[in-house]
């Protein structure tokens, strides 16, 4: 019908300014891939989301296909927004191509960009079992109660009846024990509690408990060793 | 220098007050200026043992705060000069102490004394920890039987934590005083014996004072044991601990049960036809 048009949505169009990396290639190629991998590594996240450039100017002259490179960064995940430094030709044909040349003409900036420090993170630990230990070299005494859980606990003295110690992993005591001994807490099942005489009030491995009544008595004064077998304590005097 | 002792054991009716009464004493007889202070707020004993209860006028609260001078407080002994005694008060309780002001009224009395012992309440709350605060070393005092060496442990634990030399790292100075020790009960099994106290404590034994009816009697005259009786075994013990704390290298004899003649003729079951 004359006259009568449909209303076109408005086109908004908004404007940001943002960093974006320059990676610069330098021959020889496979050796500036080898520490661009080696850097990943230790900072995974650096290169993740981030817009990225690659500069070929220091490489146009190799006779590797630039392309190749490309693709191979592309590979290794990281976000080309643009490439610059080479001649469109010899790029021609790949995504690549179409990609705009981002270089900005201002004075007395360094066309590449500027240098920028790249972060040395150590990689993320995986949870790694507790290898910690600590020592106490006096006696522990009547309502003290040591608490380590990153660990094994080792006493040398006594472990006096009213005390208590709590360990990640197994307990070492070289003197009586005579009050509760808590091992596993995290290391679990593998954890041992080792003394020099048996006058425990109360021993544990990874939950599983026992008091003093519930032992043999042929163990009670003894150098022994206690462990997890089956599900339950099991004693065996040690040498 | 002067030293500040204080005398605990967690347990109560071990013997504290008369090995405190005891102790300064016999260091008082030797020449030296020595002040008992009784921390035992509401539950005083120290005046009754030291024979001063009639004389009290004021007490450690009082100078704690601020209602009396240290000199007002301080009741010289009549025996013995160079002894003087802060008594508690009857009336309040530990509540009524702060650490500061304990801490002053010790600064105070350092200037004048070179022994002052502080009397410590059973227990492990605040009257026996503001006992512990500001001490030099300790005397454990400790019966031996079982009840008794666990609270003991128990006590040493804290000196060795809720000390203010403790906590600045430095090492506490700690001695067992074993008292009420029966030879014959220890050697029937009735008793723990000297070894497998010091076995659980381990701390130095500073003396053994054996069980002795010279005690109560003294006390109940109102004159420390070895004041009143020098020549009872029990203050023979004291008189010797003291000497070992001021120094002296005098080995530890543990006493032996003394069987009389007619002790000997008919100890044992005769087989007689």
């Amino acid at each position: 019908m004359p006259g009568e048009t449909a209303a076109l949505p408005q086109l908004r169009v908004r404007g940001r300014s943002f960093m974006a990396l320059i990676l610069v290639p330098e021959a020889p190629i496979t050796g500036w891939l080898a520490a661009l991998d080696s850097q990943m590594q230790r900072a995974a996240g650096y290169f993740a989301q981030k817009p990225v450039v690659v500069n070929l100017s220091a490489v146009q002259n190799e006779p590797a296909d630039p392309a190749a490179l490309l693709y191979a960064l592309d590979m290794r995940g990281l976000s080309i927004i643009g490439v610059e430094g080479i001649d469109r030709a010899r790029i021609s044909g790949t995504r690549f191509a179409n990609l705009p040349d981002l270089r900005q003409k201002t004075e007395g900036e360094d066309p590449l960009g500027r240098e920028l420090a790249l972060p040395e993170e150590a990689p993320k630990p995986a949870p790694v079992p507790a290898t910690t230990s600590l020592l106490i070299d006096r006696p522990v005494r009547s309502g003290q109660s040591i608490i380590f859980e990153h660990g094994d606990v080792t006493i040398i003295g006594a472990l006096s009846s009213g005390a208590e110690v709590v360990a990640g992993g197994s307990l070492h005591v070289y003197g009586p024990l005579r009050g509760r001994a808590i091992a596993g807490v995290k290391a679990g099942a593998s954890a041992r509690i080792f003394c020099r005489k048996l006058s425990a009030e109360l021993v544990a491995i990874d939950g599983i408990y026992g008091t003093a009544d519930d032992w043999n008595r042929n163990y009670e004064d003894c150098a022994v060793q206690i462990q997890l077998a089956g599900g339950a304590l099991k004693f065996s005097a040690l040498g | 220098m002067s030293k500040v002792m204080v005398v605990t054991s967690g347990k109560g009716g071990v013997g504290k007050t008369t090995s405190s009464a005891s102790l300064g004493a016999a260091l008082a007889q030797s020449g030296q200026n020595v002040v008992l202070i009784d921390f035992d707020v509401g539950l005083r004993n120290l005046d009754l043992v030291m024979g001063a209860e009639r004389r009290v006028v004021f007490d450690l609260v009082n100078v704690v705060q601020g209602d009396a001078k240290l000199p007002q407080a301080l009741i010289r002994d009549k025996r013995i000069e160079t002894l003087s005694l802060l008594p508690a008060s009857q009336t309040r309780d530990k509540d009524a102490l702060t650490e500061d002001g304990v801490q002053k009224v010790i600064e105070e009395l350092r200037e004048k004394f070179d022994w002052i012992i502080c009397d410590s309440p059973a227990g492990i709350e605040k009257g026996a920890q503001l006992a512990m605060r500001f001490a030099d070393m300790a005397v454990v005092v400790t019966n031996p039987e079982v009840s008794s060496v666990r609270d003991s442990d128990r006590i040493i634990g804290m000196l060795d934590s809720k000390t203010l030399r403790a906590e600045n790292g430095d090492n506490f100075e700690k001695h067992l005083l074993l008292t009420r020790y029966s030879a014959a009960r220890a050697a029937r099994g009735e008793m723990l014996n000297v070894k497998d106290v010091l076995e659980i404590l381990a701390i130095p034994l500073l003396g053994i004072v054996p069980e002795s009816p010279d005690v109560l009697n003294a006390s109940n005259l109102g004159c420390p044991v070895t004041l009143h009786n020098p020549e009872s075994v029990a203050a023979k013990a004291y008189l010797e601990a003291a000497r070992r704390l001021c120094g002296e290298k005098l080995e530890v004899v543990e006493p032996v049960e003394r069987k009389s003649l007619m002790g000997r003729l008919f100890g044992r079951k005769a087989a007689m036809a």
